[in-house]
């Protein structure tokens, strides 16, 4: 019988970590990470994890550290949020671009100004085109296999890149979820030890992150680009593969009551479950809508999203981050690259909610829906092609 | 001093570990110093580069002048990296995944990446204590940028972002004592070298290699480009800014220090300023300046080395 155990999903986080053999973490606290890290530490000075723990002085030299110990041949993780990862921002595009697969618990969080210590998307989309592979948990379960997973995709030497995991500051981070934990010997078998193509050693010496002039850095960036486009064959494969082995099948894009729903919510993260509430809600009613969670933002599934969406006619794009200027928010801008690419005719609404950590309750979406569905879009709004939910005058 | 490095260097002179086919300028004092430093790391050596000129003269893409495992990250992390590199290796051995041996990790970076933007980095480093060795190849400015000041250039210096004028003398603050900051880490050895006395440079890495912990070396870079000096001047240059108490070799070992030359009496400064393009525009109350202030610390020096 299965035997779920009561835990905080940060806590968790850092377990699936431990249960993933990682051999250096690097990190440098930073709220709402901090459990995964301090949590480690405790591992690491209990014994009960074989790793070297690096105390950092920051966030940059977190992932500096990481790129080191990865280039050296250890598996490497670590964690951050907010400011934390933009301070890591310059070395992310290296860690990427080096090819070193290292995983970074990604605990989002808002940025400053004003300081704000709780959650929303600002960091992780601030980071999303630094050549990582994105992945986003609804759930602490989804966290902890993710975690695991992420291993198995990043030392694939057909990807051989780093992979973060995004999982919501507090509202996903610091709440207790009943979870199965994969046994030692399972994830053993299912992440063997990492074994990487190159490494420092003195043996056998290569040079790692030499300069590229203008007759190189085009090719090496599009086979960068190539790798990580490709690796999305493989983070398939490993989700099967995981599926099997744990029965837990995860797809990268994610279909929920979208059968027969004319309104399709679009989001990532841990506000879908708030959605899938109003969703459930909004059936009990005999009205249906549906959502498309995305698993995977980047490489962005392109088609697996076009066929999510197919002959759709509303959707609303949820999404945690201020536009800055741009038209819309990054998520709806992808989607809308998508439709342009893939012929999507249906209506694309765009709406910005929970920043800061402000609560989006499920009667939000509902609100959402109804005024979708009264044929009444929200937008324009004040000039705007999008609305935020709940801001005051 | 003198013998023990002799020998030390009659052990493998041969050795090469910066070999051909870097783009140094001519007459680079950086590339000679890494050159000799190598020779006494030896083959069991991982580098690990901040951005700078040595990067670019080394390894253009798809070529490499270290026969080394090297590794460059970013510009002001050579400290972190290395930190990285250590800890990796050293879990490695430690779970048997990869034979024990005693592999030393080396962070090179120059005068901005160490006293400037990696100020931070380096400091996180040695107050962890990783087992590695920092160099600091001091050109006293950021040269392949296009010679701009760094905290590290002299006072009264000429650089493209210190440049005299009417209102200014050139670099108006007095250079960062970076092995001073370094020492009060409390880090088991810190000194100064230049390959201009490749022997006393020689006993200092063997020192720096043997510490259990962190180590520092501080080596003057003589950079004919940005100095402004004939090529063929670059060994001369050194041996004048030792001479004249522009750069004193010195070290620091569990806290005592100890001047490893002593050039006294020394030259006037002006032997070493005139000459260099980048002195050019002083004038002699800005060289009676220097004069004062480089006699001071000569002094300062000399009390805390023999003052025991």
């Amino acid at each position: 019988m299965k035997v779920l155990k009561g835990i905080e999903v940060s806590i968790a986080a850092a377990d699936a970590a431990k249960l993933a053999r990682v051999e250096v973490i690097a990190a440098y606290p930073i709220t709402p990470q901090t459990h995964i890290v301090e949590h480690l530490a405790e591992l690491v000075a209990n014994g009960e994890l074989d790793a070297s723990y690096i105390n950092v002085e920051s966030e940059h030299s977190a992932m500096s550290a990481c790129c080191g110990s990865s280039a050296a041949g250890a598996r490497t993780f670590t964690s951050t949020s907010s400011q934390g990862m933009e301070l890591m921002h310059e070395i992310l595009f290296i860690a990427s671009a080096m090819r070193l697969p290292i995983v970074m618990a990604a605990v989002n969080r808002a940025l400053s100004a004003p300081l704000s210590i709780w959650g929303d998307h600002g960091d992780v989309m601030a980071s999303r085109d630094t050549g990582w592979i994105m992945l986003f948990c609804e759930n602490g379960q989804e966290v902890v296999d993710s975690t695991i997973l992420a291993f198995r995709i990043a030392e694939d030497r057909r990807v051989l890149l780093p992979v973060m995991v995004n999982l919501d500051g507090f509202s996903l981070s610091h709440v207790i979820e009943p979870i199965d934990f994969p046994t030692q010997k399972e994830v053993d078998e299912f992440l063997p030890a990492y074994d990487p193509l190159y490494t420092l050693h003195p043996d056998k010496p290569v040079t790692m992150g030499a300069y590229g002039m203008p007759e190189i850095y085009t090719e090496a960036k599009y086979a960068q680009e190539t790798a990580l486009v490709n690796s999305k064959v493989v983070i398939k494969e490993v989700l099967a593969e995981y599926g099997k082995k744990f029965g837990r099948n995860y797809n990268i894009v994610e279909s929920y009551n979208t059968e027969n729903a004319d309104v399709v919510f679009v989001a990532l993260g841990a506000i879908g479950e708030n959605i899938k509430t109003a969703i459930d809600t909004l059936k009990e009613q005999g009205k249906e809508a549906g959502l498309v969670s995305l698993r995977l933002f980047r490489p962005f599934p392109v088609d697996e999203v076009a066929s999510a969406l197919g002959n759709k006619k509303r959707v609303v794009v949820i999404e945690r981050v201020m536009p800055a200027g741009a038209p819309n928010g990054p998520l709806f801008q992808e989607l809308s690259a998508v439709a342009l690419a893939r012929g999507f005719k249906g209506e694309l609404t765009n709406y910005i909610v929970g920043l800061g950590g402000r609560d989006v309750l499920p009667q939000d979406f509902e609100a959402v829906f109804e005024e979708i569905s009264s044929g009444n879009p929200a937008i324009p709004h004040d000039g705007k092609n999008f609305r935020v939910i709940g801001v005051r005058a | 001093m003198r013998l023990k490095s002799l020998q030390l260097y009659t052990e493998d002179p041969a050795e090469e570990f910066a070999v051909s086919g870097h783009r140094a300028c001519q007459g680079c004092a950086e590339i000679l110093a890494l050159r000799l430093a190598l020779k006494v790391f030896g083959k069991d050596t991982i580098l690990c580069m901040a951005t700078g000129c040595m990067e670019i003269i080394s390894t253009p893409l798809p070529t490499t002048a270290w026969t080394l495992p090297w590794i460059h990250v970013a510009f002001e992390n050579a400290a972190s990296v290395a930190s990285g590199v250590e800890a990796g290796i050293k879990i490695l051995m430690d779970k048997g995944k990869i034979a024990k041996k005693d592999i030393h990790v080396v962070a090179i970076a120059g005068d901005g990446g160490t006293s400037d933007i990696g100020l931070q980095a380096l400091s996180g480093a040695l107050e962890r204590g990783h087992k590695f060795t920092y160099i600091c190849v001091d050109n006293e400015a950021y040269m392949n940028t296009g010679i701009q000041r760094s905290s590290s250039t002299p006072y009264g210096a000429m650089t493209t972002t210190s440049p005299p004028g009417k209102k200014s003398i050139g670099q108006a603050t007095w250079k960062k004592n970076m092995p001073e900051i370094v020492a009060a880490h409390n880090v088991p050895y810190v000194a100064t070298a230049c390959p201009s006395y490749p022997f006393d440079l020689f006993a200092k890495v063997k020192k720096a290699k043997m510490v259990q912990g962190p180590s520092y070396l501080h080596v003057l870079s003589v950079c004919p480009t940005g100095w402004r000096i004939p090529s063929n001047q670059a060994i001369e240059y050194g041996k004048l800014a030792v001479r004249t108490g522009m750069f004193p070799l010195y070290e620091i070992e569990d806290g005592i220090c100890r001047v490893t030359y002593s050039p006294e009496p020394l030259r006037p400064v002006t032997e070493y300023l005139k000459g260099q393009g980048r002195y050019r525009h002083l004038t002699e109350e800005s060289t009676s300046l220097i004069q004062e202030r480089i006699t001071s610390e000569w002094e300062q020096l000399k009390y805390r080395c023999t003052v025991k």
